[in-house]
């Protein structure tokens, strides 16, 4: 298991891995925001927590057909699938591997981007936490989206369309974690919430996208 | 080690091959021949456990199959060594680099697998099988694109893992060399209009 995980932080800062799009996406999405609503600070502060959110949600999209797309073309999957791994926990170090490297920079990256965005101050430590907490579960439920679509041709876009509409609970208690601490009301039900969801997420999703792929497998 | 009786598979829906049996002991090699389309590929994709059969019983020895598909599943970026000692590792092994020796590739190790030449990555994929350390081998053309010198090694390397007790399923069309039983699975194939005898669930949908 650690030697998988392993392999695929080295595949993914190793040249062409894309480590990094993620994060530049979002960072575009940070900067672009401002020139279209306009630069009025107080519209700016009103949007931040649900724009940054939106933002975090997309760039780890961008990044989720590579999941399992990239084995399947080279017969890895069929060749790990036949290992002694379990297949739910190739599942499990697959996504943990994707929030490493998509995931995690965007949280440390995301309370410079709430300075672009003009986030009260007092929301920055809850943007921080509730993407550490949210984020988890964006990898899972996006592993379990490209299971679903290994093995098609230009699943990409399907993969996006399976996948938003699932991520839209862990948007609502995230961006409701940000606006809340941002106002300084109580955070504790969106953050149970949250973190509920990001559990959940992990303690089935392995196990579901394991089976979905044993059948595309075939 | 490996026993297959009256087994039947299907792929995408249609049956392929129906009552196909036969029996692999250690220290024996058995060749699968047939012509393109045949259900050699499905046969070994059933017994590697990655295809349901549709009827009859497969026996193995439990957790002993190392798998070689067409693709080797080698991946560009990583260097030679770094491929091999993945897949040793994820099978617990500590044969990488007897593998590598065997399959004459140390000279290759720091090597990107990406810019190995279509032959060499094929060794790459056989030292991989090697390097698992299972003992029945069920390997799919394991010779093509590679070299006369280079089935010469691969056939070496398979008398040696059958003189130490191992086993071998190989669906191949070139003598590789040592002694082995031949099944020919063209009596086997099953016509276009043989009901499917599964009740998987995604063949409703196919």
């Amino acid at each position: 298991m650690r030697a998988l995980l392993l392999r695929d932080l080295r595949l993914a800062f190793r040249a062409g891995g894309g480590f990094g799009l993620s994060l530049a996406f979002f960072l575009m999405v940070a900067v672009i925001v401002p020139l279209g609503v306009g630069p009025a600070p107080a519209t700016l502060a009103l949007i931040a927590a649900g724009v940054l959110w939106v933002g975090a949600l997309l760039a780890a999209l961008l990044s989720l057909d590579r999941i399992f797309a990239l084995d399947y073309e080279d017969g890895s999957l069929d060749l790990l699938a036949t290992s002694p791994l379990p297949l739910g926990g190739v599942v499990a170090m697959k996504a943990l591997a994707h929030w490493l490297t998509t995931g995690l920079p965007l949280v440390a990256a995301s309370p410079i981007l709430a300075v672009l965005l003009n986030l009260p101050r007092e929301g920055y430590v809850w943007l921080l936490v509730s993407l550490a907490i949210g984020t988890p579960a964006l990898s899972i439920i996006g592993a379990f989206g490209a299971s679903l679509t290994v093995g098609l041709k230009r699943g990409g876009l399907l993969l996006g369309l399976l996948v938003l509409p699932l991520y839209i609970p862990t948007l609502i208690f995230g961006a409701e974690v940000v606006k809340a601490g941002a106002a300084g009301a109580a955070i504790g039900t969106p953050l149970a919430a949250l973190a509920a969801i990001t559990a959940g997420a992990w303690a089935g999703l392995p196990l579901a996208a394991a089976m979905a792929i044993r059948a595309n497998l075939r | 080690m490996l026993t297959a009786q009256n087994v039947a598979v299907a792929r995408a829906g249609v049956m392929v091959l129906a009552g196909v049996s036969f029996s692999l002991n250690a220290g024996r090699a058995l060749i699968l021949r047939g012509p393109n389309g045949a259900g050699k590929t499905t046969l070994l994709r059933a017994v590697a456990g990655l295809q349901p059969i549709s009827g009859g019983i497969l026996t193995a020895v439990e957790d002993d199959i190392a798998y070689g598909a067409h693709s080797d599943g080698v991946k560009p970026t990583l260097t030679v060594a770094e491929n091999l000692n993945f897949w040793a590792q994820i099978y617990g092994s500590d044969l990488a680099a007897d593998a590598m020796t065997a399959m004459q590739l140390d000279p290759l190790a720091t090597r990107r697998a990406g810019q190995l030449s279509a032959g060499q990555k094929r060794r790459l994929g056989l030292a991989r099988i090697l390097a698992t350390g299972r003992k029945i081998w069920v390997l799919d053309e394991p010779t093509v694109s590679l070299d006369t010198a280079s089935v010469a090694l691969f056939g070496a390397a398979v008398q040696a893992h059958l003189n130490a007790g191992g086993a071998a399923l190989i669906a191949t069309h070139i003598d590789l060399g040592f002694a082995a039983d031949v099944l020919d699975i063209t009596p086997f194939r099953a016509g276009a209009d043989t009901p499917v005898l599964s009740g998987q669930f995604d063949e409703a949908f196919l």
